[in-house]
């Protein structure tokens, strides 16, 4: 079977929209197009029909009841409301925050600019396999937390992080715990009860919905959480997040929550079984490859490792009919190869030579035999250029070479 | 990022790749950059030490494409050249030869400090062995 070239393998940093999901958006563009807003008339209850079926979508994935879905243009918007929602709100009751170094910048900026209003935030560090442990979180808690945010599953090493213990330690504390569950939810069972989680951002467009819809948990009961709104106006999703809502994509992230919980068991397996045939196939044909983050802790569809003695850029020039990603620094606009490789203990040299598999929805077999193929015929070609791999051939320790350019 | 199409018919098929033995005493080598940066270039020029012109030019080069294709067309453009032709290369004539965008200018840095580090080399070389001719002269 012949495999359609470019392959999309880069499902981490969006997917495409499943059929379905766009199927049922379909209408709401021309026909069901009214302001859900709009209390009076028909057209208006058909949207509000259509966003409260949604919500109840979304909530039944995650185990929360619909009143406690704020919807948000997407999961920056809801870490966002959710980390200065709690900062503005219960600021009187403490100015500590606790987070992870290797967050997503839309919690780590978020809490840069609040210590710049004063708030002190705690980074905890991770440890080589990307994770922290309950106990590093519960050391950090002070009688001035209001709030701790670990994210579910990372962006880049796809580690899975140990919510339910850690809100099992906010819990205990009476502390709010958010988690930023962007790449969790929907490929991992998820539920806010069992986790003990107090806020929750979600996104639509990392599990086969639209661009630009996402929502934020807010739970209503032990406790009630409040947040001051960061975007003001017609009071709409409880005054929590004033502005017209994006009945469409609403629509869609509703869809696409409905379709990951009834797909979820068997697309985990089917990811898993794609993942390893890929990882066996590139570490036990290609040496010195290695995994960035926890081998097993890890969301079914990521496989990140680092080809040594091969740059990333490179390599991924050499397989550029797959997209995939690197954290190389030469891929970024900031020139700086990935903060979370580096929080791992990653050395700079591995971290230029990291490659992010994403594996979705719609990846096959043949894409994985056929990257698999192009994989290692690229980092064998660049190897052959490569004076590192020529010295180490040649018996050179490489850390103990004074480099012309340190 | 987009590649100019120089830089990707020099990263698909790169000239000159490969070692000269860098203890012969008509060979230059070097290297340049660090792992840690994602930049590592080895240049070696074998130089006719009658004429003093560079017979062949090899590199390896751990980096990205524009890097690779930086270090290739160096190779290039050093064989047939003297030594101090060498030292005439600039990094800016790399630059608009593969068109390279400015955040790919560092590319073109480190090829002519390789080259410029390759020609210190070999002449280190040179005049270690006119010394121990001389030496030996003088016995």
């Amino acid at each position: 079977m012949s495999v359609k070239l470019p392959i999309y393998m880069d499902n981490h940093a969006t997917t495409p929209c499943d059929p379905r999901v766009f199927e049922a958006m379909a209408p709401y563009f021309t026909e069901i197009f009214g302001n859900a807003a709009s209390r009076n008339h028909e057209f208006g209850w058909k949207g509000e029909e259509a966003v409260e079926n949604a919500r109840k979508q979304v909530a039944d994935l995650i185990g929360a009841s619909a009143k406690e879905i704020v919807f948000t243009s997407g999961a920056t918007e809801s870490d966002n409301l959710a980390v200065k929602g709690v900062a503005e709100m219960y600021y009187e009751r403490g100015d500590h925050i606790i987070t992870v170094v290797t967050e997503h910048k839309a919690i780590l900026d978020t809490c840069k600019k609040l210590e710049k209003r004063g708030f002190k935030v705690t980074y905890l560090p991770v440890g080589s396999d990307g994770l922290i442990s309950p106990d590093d979180v519960k050391n950090a808690i002070t009688d001035k937390t209001i709030l701790v945010s670990v994210m579910h599953v990372n962006n880049e090493i796809g580690v899975i992080q140990p919510i339910a213990e850690i809100g099992k330690v906010c819990k205990e504390r009476g502390i709010i715990f958010h988690t930023d569950a962007t790449q969790g939810v929907g490929k991992l069972p998820f539920n806010v009860n069992e986790f003990n989680v107090d806020l929750v951002s979600i996104s639509a467009h990392k599990i086969y919905g639209p661009k630009g819809a996402g929502a934020l948990y807010v739970r209503r009961k032990n406790p009630r959480v409040q947040l001051t709104s960061q975007m003001d106006g017609g009071g709409h999703e409880r005054g929590m997040r004033s502005g017209t809502l994006n009945v469409t994509g609403i629509v869609g992230l509703g869809k696409a929550c409905e379709i990951a919980k009834t797909d979820l068991q068997e697309e985990t397996e089917r990811l898993l079984r794609l993942r390893e045939k890929l990882r066996k196939g590139i570490m036990d044909e290609i040496p010195d490859v290695y995994i960035n983050g926890h081998a097993t802790h890890r969301v079914p569809g990521n496989l990140n490792i680092s080809f040594a003695y091969v740059e990333g850029e490179s390599l991924l020039m050499g397989i550029n009919d797959i997209a995939v990603s690197s954290g190389s620094a030469c891929t970024s606009a900031s020139l700086e190869p990935s903060y979370v490789l580096k929080a791992l203990g990653v050395g700079e040299e591995l971290a230029h030579s990291s490659i992010r598999f994403g594996l979705g929805r719609f990846n096959t077999e043949e894409e994985v035999d056929y990257t698999i193929g192009r994989v290692n015929e690229a980092v064998n070609r660049l190897r052959e250029l490569s004076p590192l791999w020529e010295m180490v051939q040649e018996g050179v320790d490489l850390s103990k070479v004074q480099w012309a350019g340190e | 990022m987009s590649y100019s199409d120089k830089v990707l018919e020099h990263y698909n098929n790169p000239r000159n790749v490969g070692s000269l033995d860098k203890k012969a005493p008509n060979v230059g080598t070097g290297l340049v950059g660090a792992p840690e940066c994602g930049d590592v270039m080895k240049l070696q020029i074998q130089v006719n030490p009658e004429t003093n012109v560079i017979e062949d030019a090899r590199f390896k080069t751990f980096g990205c494409g524009s890097a690779i294709a930086s270090s290739s067309l160096a190779t290039e453009w050093l064989k047939g050249r003297s030594v101090d032709e060498a030292l005439e290369i600039k990094n800016t004539e790399i630059v608009k030869e593969l068109n390279l965008p400015p955040v790919k200018i560092h590319c073109s840095v480190l090829a002519e400090d390789a080259i410029k580090a390759a020609v210190r080399d070999y002449q280190q070389k040179q005049s270690e062995t006119e010394q121990t001719e001389e030496a030996a002269v003088n016995a």
